[in-house]
């Protein structure tokens, strides 16, 4: 497809900016009358709220005006809203708490906002909130999802009995309960998800500018989908009416997940600036992230898994208790259940599943997608499952899931999936091959002599991803479909202008979705501009998650790109004096094959706007929209490998050696696909040996700054070895299938299994901390 | 209030300021120079470093007032006439950045590392003084590649003995 084109290495268009400070975030932006708000925000987990009063802050230096829940309630600002229904077993809906943008009545975890102070600067802001004096009556409170469904425990809201959100399930009760009482061996073990916090680099920021002359809204903010946030303020919050509310999130400082929903910071600061006539900014500080970014993870799950006497899976049998935090963030519900369970088969062919979530309100911060969102949860509980079933059946790791891979497809699995095309083997055998399994016993040996314990674990991934189809997604419970729309303006000069409801914070979507054009026109990259992000630009769209800019985003830029091309044909083939089927796009010409009869591309735009010989009829100009909505989910896979050394004097885990073996369908841009998967394995590596978001019993959070989350910095990683075993999505018409959370949910098991092997403890969990992992290395344990 | 008169990327600025005002704050809203950023309260992200006379710093942890009088290098004024300097450059051919939230504090870190050691840098080093600078989306893989390049490419003669 040329040096510039889909599979090529081309250097990000989008760098220039970032490497020289031009990059433009939410909380780089400045307009005129500006002013800082600062939120009140509740220090305890679980309180009534007696009174606010806010007199004391309101005479205080450069305040502009302090705004509290019952003013935004009485304007008839809405609750925030979760937008995916999920249904109990019993046929029940899912039992909604009131979630208040600033609380009224109560506040349901430390972090809860009760007020906003508006001031000058934000030292002053900062300095008034603090004379703002909340009455509390303190409740007791409840953390641990456990503890929540335990009689007697701590009621959050009064709509949901015990704290039981929902209580769902998901295969064949029957059929699995049948096969375990037949089978030759059954594995039971307990699984932890350790609740993590995303931590993307750049903080939440919004800024809220309402403009009485037109009355119209203008909301800058840290969002990996501006349509779905004017969609939910505008229906759903009464925030602004959607045709007066134009919605930017500009240059985002990374996402994964934590961005994607709409939080109470962006409803209010829009909300304040109409209330008070003044731009009102807000931004973040890295304990407020920690306080109300949603959190990821949290899980517990009890597992048994049925194998015959030839050592194949005939069931799989999942109990999981979700920690879905104080209130319901806008997709938590599909997490722990559709994006989750629908994956329990892994690469495995598996005859009967059956999964039983329960998700629980507490007094902790609101947990929903992060990297991954689901799939990493259940690729945990199935791989770290399968290694320690080879442990307990006496065969090879490698071996077993050979055995049970899934060969053939398409594939119906028994939780709903459809997996459409993958050779699981080929990435094992790949991975394996480049982590040198079979010398792995000589460098055991090797490491013994030195006092160290070596290690070696697999992991075998699947996701479900490219996150789509409308219809399917409708099915589940999902609120919104899930297509992508794209338009392409083709300048009177030949120029391209691409508009797309994708979202890039982090991905390089200015470069890979120019790549697809320059790849098909043969115009240069520099001469294509990707435009995304603001509503008032680009009509609709369903932002970047759930890696669907490339298998949903792009396609549909591919939909369009068809209409323009045939367009541009039909234009030449006229001014060429040939049949349209003859013209063939090449290298930035339009030619008749078979003759030496050629247009340049710019020529052909230029005919198009100039419209002085156009075939009869045709409509003067070129520029052509598509949506896209895919007929499937796509299904990343791969194979990882992790080798490590564990001091036993120190429980020091060092990570020796890291194989990623991918398949991702068809690449567009190499570097940036390995770029994708060495930020997921550092997540995934971080969520195994460092991460974990700690509450006390009472509901402070004691991992409330970089001093004590542990994030994984330079010294703690390796240098990964990557390869890719591609097979084509047949999915979407580019084949592709999508890398942005591959790595985040491929390393945890590998990791913890290269641990259980080196130490021989299969009762470990995440993080896998010095202390925990010296204990369990102790001969005691 | 306090003045505080500092060069920044080489032009002579002055400006009052509370006497709170950390360097980051003067830098970003009173001289609009966006490029610094803000990641952390506690100084353990390295998004805001600079160079203050030739040093890195981060500015989170420095009054504006402590840095009256001297030379602040941000990452606008790191490359003259609008190119790039090595470094920014190997991180653009080596990918070493994503999102570009921690890239400034990365590149001005990095720059001030390949100053200090001369030339002799290898992984193991870069990655420990890459310490103070947290980047969440590249798994620091490509910024260690990009590092190592730009040192090479800095210090050719030294470029053997960096290997």
């Amino acid at each position: 497809m040329g040096v510039e084109g889909i599979g090529a290495r081309v250097a990000r268009k989008e760098d220039k900016r970032f490497l020289t400070g031009k990059g433009r975030y939410t909380d780089d932006m400045v307009v005129p009358g500006m002013k800082y708000g600062y939120f009140v925000r509740s220090p305890h987990a679980h309180a009534k709220i007696r009174n606010v009063d806010i007199s004391a802050a309101k005479a205080m230096p450069g305040v502009v005006d302090v705004l509290n829940g019952k003013q935004l309630r009485e304007d008839g600002i809405g609750n925030l809203i979760c937008g995916w229904m999920i249904h109990s077993k019993d046929g029940s809906a899912m039992k909604m708490g009131a979630w208040r943008p600033l609380a009224v009545e109560t506040v349901r975890y430390v972090g809860d906002a009760v007020a906003i102070v508006i001031a000058d600067s934000l030292d002053e802001a900062r300095d008034a909130a603090e004379s703002v004096v909340v009455d509390y009556e303190e409740l007791p409170a409840v953390i641990e999802a456990v503890d929540a469904l335990k009689p007697g425990a701590p009621q959050i809201h009064p709509e949901a009995v015990n704290n039981l959100i929902f209580d769902w399930e998901i295969g064949d009760a029957a059929a699995a309960d049948q096969a375990i009482a037949q089978a030759a061996h059954v594995i039971e073990v307990d699984i932890v998800n350790n609740r993590l916090s995303p931590n993307a680099m750049e903080p939440r920021a919004t800024l809220g500018i309402y403009d009485a002359g037109d009355d119209h809204y203008t909301c800058y903010t840290t969002s990996q989908n501006p349509h779905l946030a004017r969609l939910v303020m505008s229906a759903f919050y009464n925030v602004a009416p959607e045709n007066k509310l134009r919605v930017i999130a500009p240059d985002v400082g990374g996402g994964f997940g934590s961005k994607i929903y709409i939080y109470p910071e962006e409803i209010v600061c829009l909300w304040a600036s109409k209330k008070t006539g003044v731009p009102v900014k807000w931004t973040a500080d890295r304990t407020e992230a920690f306080l109300t970014d949603a959190h990821g993870r949290d899980h517990v799950s009890k597992v048994t898994m049925a194998f015959d006497a030839d050592n194949r899976i005939t069931a799989l049998k999942v109990d999981t208790i979700a920690n879905l935090g104080a209130y319901m963030s806008l997709f938590s519900s599909c997490v722990p259940t559709y994006l989750y369970a629908t994956l329990l088969s892994g690469q495995y062919d598996i005859p009967a599943i059956h999964a039983n979530v329960r998700t629980v309100y507490t007094n902790t911060a609101p947990v929903d997608a992060y990297r991954g969102a689901g799939r990493p949860e259940a690729t945990y509980l199935l791989e770290r499952t399968m290694d320690m079933a080879a442990r307990e059946l006496g065969v090879s790791p490698a071996e077993l899931r050979r055995k049970n891979f899934i060969r053939s497809f398409p594939h119906q699995t028994p939780v709903i999936l459809t997996y459409d095309a993958g050779d699981y083997e080929a990435s094992l055998n790949a991975a394996m091959q480049a982590a040198d399994w079979d010398g792995f016993a000589q460098r055991k040996e090797e490491a013994s002599l030195r006092g160290m314990k070596r290690g070696i674990g697999m992991s075998c991934y699947i996701e479900a991803c490219g996150l789509a189809p409308s219809q399917a997604v409708g099915s589940l419970g999902a609120g919104v479909g899930l297509w992508e729309s794209a338009e392409v303006r083709v300048n009177a000069v030949g120029t391209v202008e691409v508009l797309t409801g994708s979202h890039s914070h982090g991905q390089g979507h200015e470069t890979t979705f120019a790549q697809l054009v320059a790849g098909r026109l043969g115009v240069p990259i520099d001469s294509i501009s990707i435009v995304h992000g603001d509503t008032d630009k680009v009509q609709m769209g369903m932002g970047t998650y759930g890696s669907r800019s490339g298998a949903v985003g792009m396609s549909a830029v591919a939909k369009a790109l068809d209409k323009v091309e045939a367009k541009a044909k039909k234009i030449a083939a006229h001014l060429m004096e040939a049949d349209e089927s003859d013209i063939v796009i090449e290298n930035g010409e339009l030619k008749v094959a078979g003759t030496d009869k050629t247009l340049p591309w710019f020529q052909v735009a230029l005919a198009a706007y100039t419209a002085h010989n156009l075939p009869s009829g045709m409509e003067p100009g070129l520029k052509e929209t598509a949506f896209y909505d895919p007929s499937n989910f796509t299904f990343p896979a791969g194979c990882y490998i992790c080798e490590v050394e564990v001091d036993p004097e120190t429980g020091t885990t060092k990570i020796v050696q890291f194989v990623a073996a991918d398949d991702f369908g068809n690449i567009i841009n190499p570097m940036i696909v390995e770029g994708q998967v060495h930020g997921g394995l550092a997540q995934g590596i971080g969520q195994a040996l460092l991460e974990g978001v700690h509450y006390d019993e009472s509901g402070q959070l004691l991992t409330a700054s970089y001093m004590d989350y542990a994030m994984p910095r330079a010294d703690d990683l390796p240098s990964f070895d990557l390869s890719h075993q591609n097979t084509p999505c047949p999915s979407n018409p580019l084949g592709v299938k999508g890398c942005g959370e591959a790595g985040a949910i491929g390393s945890p098991p590998a990791l913890m299994n290269a641990i259980t092997d080196a130490i021989g403890n299969n009762m470990l969990t995440m993080p896998a901390t010095p202390q925990k992992v010296w204990m369990a290395a102790q001969p005691t344990h | 209030m306090v003045k505080v008169k500092l060069t920044v990327n080489g032009r002579a600025v002055s400006g009052d300021c509370e006497e709170r005002t950390l360097l980051v704050q003067f830098i970003r809203e009173k001289l609009g120079l966006t490029g610094t950023h803000v990641g952390c309260d506690t100084t353990q992200c390295g998004t805001c470093v600079v160079h203050m006379d030739g040093k890195s710093v981060k500015s989170c942890s420095i009054l504006a007032v402590q840095a009256s009088g001297s030379s602040v290098t941000t990452i606008e004024g790191l490359a003259a006439d609008g190119g790039l300097h090595p470094v920014q450059a190997a991180f653009k051919e080596h990918h070493g950045l994503q999102c570009g939230f921690c890239t400034p504090g990365m590149v001005m870190t990095a720059v001030d590392m390949i100053d200090r050691h001369g030339g002799q840098l290898d992984e193991q080093t870069v990655r420990q003084e890459l310490e103070g600078n947290i980047c969440r989306c590249t798994g620091y893989h490509n910024i260690v590649k990009a590092v190592l390049s730009a040192n090479a490419e800095m210090h050719g003669g030294a470029k053997q003995a960096a290997e």
